[in-house]
């Protein structure tokens, strides 16, 4: 069952590549430039003049996430915002004692967890770096698309094809 | 999220109307989905994509696609946590700009050098590579046909790889783009132990006192190790840090003690610590006495330029005598280094005297137990192998050596560096299990493995990843094939060393990538390729932790994995074309068969059933080729390791766990190499054994402080160094593409330090030209960003495809380890 299953796979693979290989877009060609979609079709013994620096996102407006584990960007700036042996500025908001001051998001529950999952009194200490997980956005119109798709989109989708 | 506000409002007042009324609603109202069949995500583990931590993943698989990734709690490694680009694998696949179809520059409807990229397909793009490669071994033989690799090859793909370049089509020129990156690492290794990668294990860490990090960013190029350094250091207050950089960066934060070296200057740092060691009188004699010998190395051995270069006609000891050494003894050594005063060493260096104790002690101290980092401030060295040397001496003088906590640990750069390109040896001058091509008794091994007849591996070793760019430019290197790495950007010096060796019209360039980057750009053919989970894989961490995966998803229609590519290209090729009457006649049964047949489908490769894959896995390849060929090349290498101190367990074990320590013996993983009761192989009652040696003893090596290959002067008054950001892997060609990573860091920036921004009329912001005597660079001046570089130093980092700063960079190797130096040379920032 499970050979006849592959050769199907295989026969119905190269129908289409078949398909593809006779489709009319294998005539398009592309000059070379045009792959070079990193670098605004520039040629690679030419540099195209770069941007200003963009400005950081300080909107403070939260965005949703790609999934649920996601850790949250952040909406707003960290200039001067340090954490070093002595200091962690943002703790100074997001520490579970802080947030009813702040109206900070208060840090996920993982975080007090230690390797090997038990809680602490205070957040651990490997999750000390904030900014090893957590980025600010820059205001910059990404380069390329991505075409990921969230599983709420795929849900909603295999629901109304259930209809 | 694709719920409007709208939607949003109108689900909720349904249900909240529905609740009032005290009745139920039909699902379809709700506005959540709770059914198990609509929610249910398929999960499984991978080691990450990214760097040579080898953090393993959890991978959320709905409908075919990959909807959410999170750090796996089970692995050793990383307990759940991963860094930002961990976080966002989910999206590395799905850049608009995959590639899904072969192209290849053409004018009317034929290969031209100069022509338009045109989709064709697989077929007749395998039949131009053939013809073309056919024709190169045929006009010069096989030193003219080579290939360049990676440390991100799954090991299957890294062993197929050599294989089909060693045995078939008897060239070694193969090299990984780990030259640039761990070359310095494994001749250090070799050069004091014998055998390669670090005796300890991350275990180290939980287990140090202090911890030294010797030009290493760990904070963000190693993200997830850094956690667990931080973790120590903070829940144990009595640990210190101390942070070894050219340049302020995100790991000196953690720092007890941070010192901003001149560059080149480590060298004599690492000797003062010896000589520190030797003058308070802490070194380890009985250790010392049993475990190790002395040597002295040549000096004065180049730079790896061009042999024209003058730097070259100068050195004494640049060609086959620069790894030469003679034997000393400890009283000699001692006067070797007796010139490392604190004083000589910190006017040399810039390092505060007090500095310098600080860290020396902490090596010094019998009760400290010490593990020092490094990447590629040591790897990326002209002096890189002697650096790996150094280090290796200041713990063995002390007899802090594979122990919990005292532990001199090679990071990796590469996800797979260590399993593929080290253990695997698709270097120019290796074969798998630190075998090397020279050695004729290694190739006799390899040649039995493989079933060939003696004499079919050259002994000659081929042309290394700097040298490949160097014989395409001068038109000795004509077949070049390309995968799983981005050289155009990331080799040094591409105006007059890369690029024009790609568009030489005597070459023809294959490259096979996901995405278009810029080394598709100077290719002549470009292969579409599947990657990741789109395929099933091994790769081997920094710990010698061996990882296996299963293809989860499909890659799209089109992309093939770069095994895949190499195995069905193997079909195109007679025995006939590619051996000599000769070698044929020593195995007349190869007679009219393809190097597909010999080489992967009749040899151990071919011997594992489709069976053996579970029903409900994807498997690409096999399914194509009809055998279990990610199983076949894994134990088929395997068998070059196991019972020769880098053995490997079963094939299967590895889907089971989150993966084991090589060596693995008797079904156990080893933590501690080196030392009895740890690792099998040490003899009982030697204590150590330093067993990569004939007679079980590390060299300490004394090899003093030499200039760098360029150094700032009146013209060029700056020192650029090049590295990675946290946000991107590598040349950015996956990271680039997920828009939160590129939004957190669009733009590779110069950061300068104020004051010499200032001298030269600079704000931050400001368009500048990086100009070096090989070529310029445009960017922005970052005056106060993550990086802090002191006066007379500039950083910019590589990952960005617009602003290629290797147009600057000097191709000067380490003429040991052939590995470029990134770190320094010579430039002048001037407003544009």
């Amino acid at each position: 069952m499970n050979n006849f299953k592959n050769n199907l796979t295989s026969l119905l693979k190269k129908t289409l590549v078949l398909a593809v290989l006779f489709s009319p877009i294998s005539a398009m060609a592309v000059e070379s430039n045009e792959v070079a979609t990193l670098r605004d079709q520039t040629s690679i013994d030419e540099q195209k003049t770069p941007n200003v620096i963009p400005k950081v996102d300080n909107k403070d407006i939260k965005q949703s996430r790609n999934y649920p584990m996601q850790p949250p960007v952040i909406p707003h700036s960290t200039r001067n915002y340090y954490i070093n042996l002595n200091n962690n500025k943002c703790m100074s908001c997001h520490s579970r004692q802080q947030t009813e001051k702040s109206q900070a998001p208060m840090v996920s529950v993982t975080h007090y967890m230690d390797r090997d999952g038990n809680f602490l009194a205070e957040i651990s200490p490997r999750r000390y770096f904030c900014n090893q997980c957590h980025v600010t956005q820059l205001d910059a119109k990404p380069l390329v698309e991505n075409n990921f798709i969230d599983m709420h989109s795929l849900m909603k989708q295999k629901k109304a094809d259930e209809k | 999220m694709t719920l409007n506000r709208r939607e949003f409002i109108k689900a909720n007042a349904v249900a909240a109307a529905a609740a009032v009324a005290g009745v139920s609603v039909p699902v379809t109202a709700s506005n959540l989905i709770t059914s198990s069949d609509m929610t249910k995500l398929k999960w499984d583990k991978a080691p990450c994509r990214f760097c040579g931590t080898g953090c393993s993943v959890n991978v959320g698989v709905m409908d075919g696609k990959i909807v959410a990734t999170h750090g796996d709690i089970k692995s050793p490694v990383n307990k759940g946590l991963n860094c930002v680009k961990g976080y966002f694998l989910s999206k590395i696949m799905y850049g608009k700009d995959r590639l899904t179809t072969p192209l290849l520059r053409m004018t009317n409807g034929q290969y031209d050098k100069n022509g338009d990229f045109t989709p064709i397909s697989w077929d007749k793009a395998f039949d131009v590579m053939a013809e073309k490669a056919k024709a190169t071994l045929k006009a010069k033989g096989p030193t003219a046909v080579g290939m360049f690799g990676s440390g991100q090859w799954t090991v299957q793909e890294g062993y197929a790889a050599a294989k089909l370049m060693k045995a078939g089509f008897r060239t070694n020129n193969i090299d990984p783009n780990a030259r640039h990156c761990m070359a310095s690492a494994v001749g250090g290794f070799m050069r004091t132990f014998g055998i390669d990668e670090p005796m300890g294990c991350y275990d180290d860490i939980e287990a140090a006192d202090a911890m030294v990090l010797w030009g290493s960013n760990m904070a963000e190029m190693h993200p997830i190790l850094w956690t667990r350094v931080t973790d120590r250091r903070l829940s144990a207050p009595h640990v210190k840090v101390a942070v070894l950089s050219t340049f302020e960066h995100r790991s000196t934060d953690l720092a007890d003690n941070s010192m901003i070296f001149t560059p080149q200057t480590d060298l004599a740092i690492l000797n003062f610590i010896a000589n520190y060691i030797i003058q308070t009188k802490r070194v380890n004699k009985d250790f010392v006495t049993k475990h190790t010998n002395f040597r002295q190395g040549n000096t004065d051995i180049g730079y790896g330029l061009r042999p024209e270069h003058p730097l070259e006609q100068k050195a004494k000891n640049n060609g086959k005598t620069a790894g030469g050494s003679s034997e000393i003894n400890f009283k000699q050594y001692a006067k070797f280094v007796s010139t490392y005063t604190a004083e000589y060493t910190s006017k040399l260096s810039g390092v505060p005297v007090a500095n310098l104790e600080a860290l020396a002690e902490l090596y010094a101290d019998p009760k400290i137990k010490v593990t020092s980092f490094w990447t590629m401030g040591f790897n990326q060295h002209t002096r890189g192998v002697w650096a790996n040397n150094l280090v290796y001496n200041i713990h063995l003088l002390t007899g802090k050596i594979s122990t919990p906590g005292n532990s001199p640990f090679s990071l990796t750069g590469q996800p797979s560096a260590c399993g593929t390109a080290r253990e695997v040896g698709t270097f120019s001058h290796r074969l798998p299990a630190d075998m090397v091509v020279a050695n004729p008794k290694h190739r006799a091994i390899a040649e039995k493995i493989w079933d060939l007849p003696e004499g079919t591996i050259p002994p000659k070793p081929g042309y290394h990843a700097v040298l490949q760019n160097r014989m395409l430019k001068d038109g000795k290197l004509n077949f070049y094939w390309v995968q799983c790495n981005n050289n155009m950007q990331a080799a040094a010096n591409i105006n007059e060393e890369v690029y024009p060796g790609y568009r030489n019209p005597e070459n023809f360039i294959v490259v096979s990538d996901p995405y278009p980057t810029v080394t598709a750009q100077a290719a002549d053919l470009i292969l579409p390729t599947a990657m990741w989970v789109e395929k099933e894989g091994v790769y081997g961490n920094a710990e010698r932790r061996t990882q296996a995966w299963y293809q989860m998803v499909e890659a799209p229609q089109g992309a093939k994995s770069d095994l895949w590519q190499l195995v069905e290209f193997s079909k195109r090729f007679n025995i006939e074309d590619v051996w000599t009457e000769e070698l044929i006649a020593k195995k007349p049964d190869v007679r009219g068969k393809t190097l597909y047949d010999v080489l992967y489908k009749d040899a151990e490769a071919g011997k594992f059933p489709l069976s053996e894959i579970p029903d409900d896995r994807l498997n690409d390849e096999s399914r194509d080729f009809g055998f279990y060929l990610q199983k076949g090349l894994f134990e088929e290498y395997a068998a070059f390791g196991r019972g020769h101190a880098h053995d490997l367990a079963p094939y299967e074990r590895y889907h089971q766990e989150r993966g084991l320590r090589w060596p693995v013996v008797d079904g156990k993983e080893t933590k501690w190499r080196f030392k009895e009761g740890s690792d099998p192989y040490v003899k009982a009652g030697t204590d150590f054994e330093f067993y990569g040696k004939p007679d079980g003893r590390a060299i300490i090596f004394a090899l003093p402080y030499e200039p760098a290959a360029e150094s700032p002067d009146e013209e060029y008054d700056m020192w650029l160094s090049t590295g990675r950001v946290l946000e991107h892997w590598h040349s950015g060609s996956m990271t680039q593409r997920v828009p939160e990573l590129y939004k957190a860091m669009p733009d590779a920036l110069l950061y300068m330090h104020p004051d010499d921004a200032k001298a030269r009329q600079m704000r931050r912001g400001d368009l500048v030209k990086i100009v070096s005597r090989r070529g310029e660079v445009q960017t922005r001046v970052e005056t106060r960003g993550r990086n802090k570089p002191p006066k007379g130093l500039v950083f910019m980092p590589w990952f960005d495809a617009s602003r290629l700063v290797n147009k600057v960079t000097l191709d000067a190797t380490d003429p040991l380890s052939k590995e470029t130096d990134y770190k320094k040379c010579a430039v002048k920032v001037v407003k544009v």
